[in-house]
């Protein structure tokens, strides 16, 4: 596939600004997180595991515990401040840079926990890409600069490699088409919609192996937002998506697995099948029929 | 209000209400119309004095305007004739000087507040600080620079000149840019952060760039500021009519000639004063529109709306 082989450049072209902190992985921790799972076909890409988090002395989450897959999407959802979206933040790091917010737990990536005190947390993030809740392509750059600036401020000098990864993440966020022959337009100069992609194609550009996408249509018209669920299940073929969402229907569309939160607790993980049409819990159960939420 | 009784709606008062809006907005529309006069009558009388300054500076100093006036010696006092060539020179190596110095410290100084330092007391005292500078007679900062160079180097220099003015331009800078960046929206540095970018290259290239058309206003405004100041320039660089011979030694300025040239009695002295006057007045608004334009050409403008 054509991706791996970018990505594989990528991290060559990247290696000397220390882009790999998992360079040199420990191999008997990776073992034993493989072992530990009992289809081999499915390792977890992503083990959450303890995760506990605080803005100030408020408690956001409750020991939080799960597991997931590789080139799957998976569906946090519930109410307004259940905390999916402190729960996706926690998985790059991100949730910490709240002034007065921080975050306990492991979330071990490929065997390593990335909240482990060797791991640099700006660095981590070159892994694991993000995708806002409302559209923010940098606003003094083209689509061109905004889908290269990841690789360009991270040291990447190499011109062609970088037309090539732009191409193909315009491509892959389903904006090249429209956007082919403007790509020195300012990033601002797009709708809505394209914008969001442009966001999706700055994050593809980093050659992530995780996709976090926070309520990423929830600022879009249903157009817009259908063409981001149909990315999903394009996308999932080659990373693995975590989706927040308090939109049911979406979550129903778009995701293999769902996870229903509640004041700061996991209530139920499984199947998106399971999760809508035979809860285990009654409090899934009334939330996906809509009585509360 | 205490409608829960009956199964009907209750709407006791939506007549009343609604009665009263309809007499309410006639009312507003008439507020409306003398606010907006009133306001109208400020603008009005904000703009008297300046234009009249404008006009006066112009009708009575274009006369002056030569190329000899621009580029010759003052004349001897009471002799016709003469030029403000070296107050020119010396405007614009001072001033530059001083911006070298009091823009990048200003502009730092605004990025580690906004930026770093959060509200903690150390932060906050030094934005006290920058008021306060802010609101000191520029006398005062002559008087440092006359006491910390001249005094040391033992004469009048451009360096001590520089140096004050760069003083008054760094609480002026800091603050424009502390107040620019933060217009920044917050989820354009996460976004930065997020693609694994370090926080320096995020500020540099991401966050600064986005502001720099704001900061570069306020670098305008404070250059306007300190090209126009006398007092401490008086008390460092002292003036004289030769041109510029050294970085410690006196050098002549805009403002001191018109001050100079202005309490002369004689008539061609004050004609000069309005001459140099005027050309004060241009050279700022021509820095400030080619900055805005260089500005605008970049397309670096700040889209606060996200």
């Amino acid at each position: 596939m054509p991706t791996n082989e970018i990505r594989n450049r990528t991290a060559e072209a990247t290696k000397y600004v220390g882009n790999t902190p998992f360079a040199e992985e420990d191999g008997s921790e990776r073992a034993e997180t493989i072992k530990r799972v009992q289809e081999p076909q499915h390792r977890p890409k992503v083990s959450i595991k303890g995760v506990n988090a605080w803005f100030g002395s408020k408690q956001a989450l409750k020991n939080i515990n799960l597991e997931i897959e590789e080139n799957t999407a998976t569906a946090f959802m519930g109410p307004s401040g259940c905390g999916k979206t402190t729960l996706i933040r926690c998985l790059n790091r991100m949730h910490e840079m709240t002034p007065g917010a921080k975050a306990k737990g492991q979330v071990i990536l490929d065997g390593i926990d990335i909240y482990d005190k060797s791991i640099d947390p700006v660095i981590i993030k070159r892994r694991i890409g993000m995708v806002f809740q409302k559209p923010n392509p940098f606003p003094t750059m083209s689509i061109f600069d905004n889908v290269a600036a990841g690789l360009k401020l991270n040291g990447v000098k190499d011109k062609k490699l970088i037309r090539e990864i732009v191409e193909e993440s315009l491509d892959g966020a389903g904006l090249w088409g429209e956007v082919k022959n403007e790509l020195d337009k300012p990033g601002m100069s797009l709708s809505g919609g394209q914008q969001q992609r442009l966001c999706i194609a700055r994050a593809l550009a980093m050659q992530p192996e995780i996709l976090l996408m926070d309520e990423p249509t929830s600022a879009l018209d249903p157009i817009a937002s259908s063409k981001i669920e149909d990315l999903v299940h394009k996308l999932k073929e080659d990373l693995t998506i975590i989706i927040v969402t308090h939109n049911m229907q979406q979550a129903a569309r778009v995701a293999d697995r769902a996870a229903f939160m509640y004041l700061g607790e996991l209530i139920e993980y499984g199947f998106t099948k399971q999760i809508f049409q035979n809860p285990e819990q009654e409090l899934t159960e009334k939330f996906v029929s809509g009585k509360f939420g | 209000m205490s409608g829960n009784t009956g199964k009907q709606p209750t709407r006791f008062h939506r007549k009343e209400v609604q009665k009263m809006m309809v007499k309410n907005a006639r009312k507003a529309k008439l507020i409306d119309k003398i606010v907006s006069i009133f306001a109208i009558l400020c603008v009005i009388l904000a703009v008297i004095p300046l234009s009249s300054i404008l006009f006066e500076v112009i009708k009575d100093g274009i006369a002056a305007i030569s190329w000899d006036f621009l580029t010759g010696k003052p004349s001897a006092i009471g002799r016709a004739g003469g030029g403000i060539g070296p107050a020119i020179q010396g405007t614009l190596i001072v001033v530059g000087l001083a911006t070298m110095i009091g823009a990048p410290i200003g502009i730092l100084t605004g990025i580690y507040l906004s930026e770093f330092a959060g509200g903690g007391s150390f932060p906050n005292g030094v934005r006290f600080f920058n008021e306060v500078m802010t609101g000191l007679p520029s006398v005062v900062m002559g008087i440092v620079g006359y006491i910390l160079i001249v005094i040391n180097i033992g004469s009048f220099s451009v360096w001590a000149g520089a140096f004050s003015l760069s003083i008054i331009m760094i609480p002026i800078v800091s603050r424009v840019t502390e107040e620019t960046i933060k217009i920044v929206p917050n989820s354009i540095r996460e976004a930065g952060f997020a693609l694994g970018i370090p926080k320096w290259k995020i500020i540099l290239f991401i966050t600064f760039k986005s502001a720099v058309s704001g900061i570069l206003t306020g670098v305008v405004l404070a250059i306007a500021r300190i090209a126009g100041e006398t007092a401490p320039l008086i008390m460092t660089i002292l003036g004289t009519s030769l041109f510029f011979t050294g970085f410690n030694s006196p050098v002549d300025a805009l403002p001191l000639r018109i001050w100079r040239l202005s309490s002369q009695p004689y008539e061609s002295a004050q004609e000069q004063a309005w001459g140099a006057a005027l050309i004060l007045i241009m050279m700022v608004l021509i820095l400030s529109v080619a900055l805005r334009l260089l500005a605008q050409r970049r397309g670096l403008a700040v889209k606060a709306e996200i």
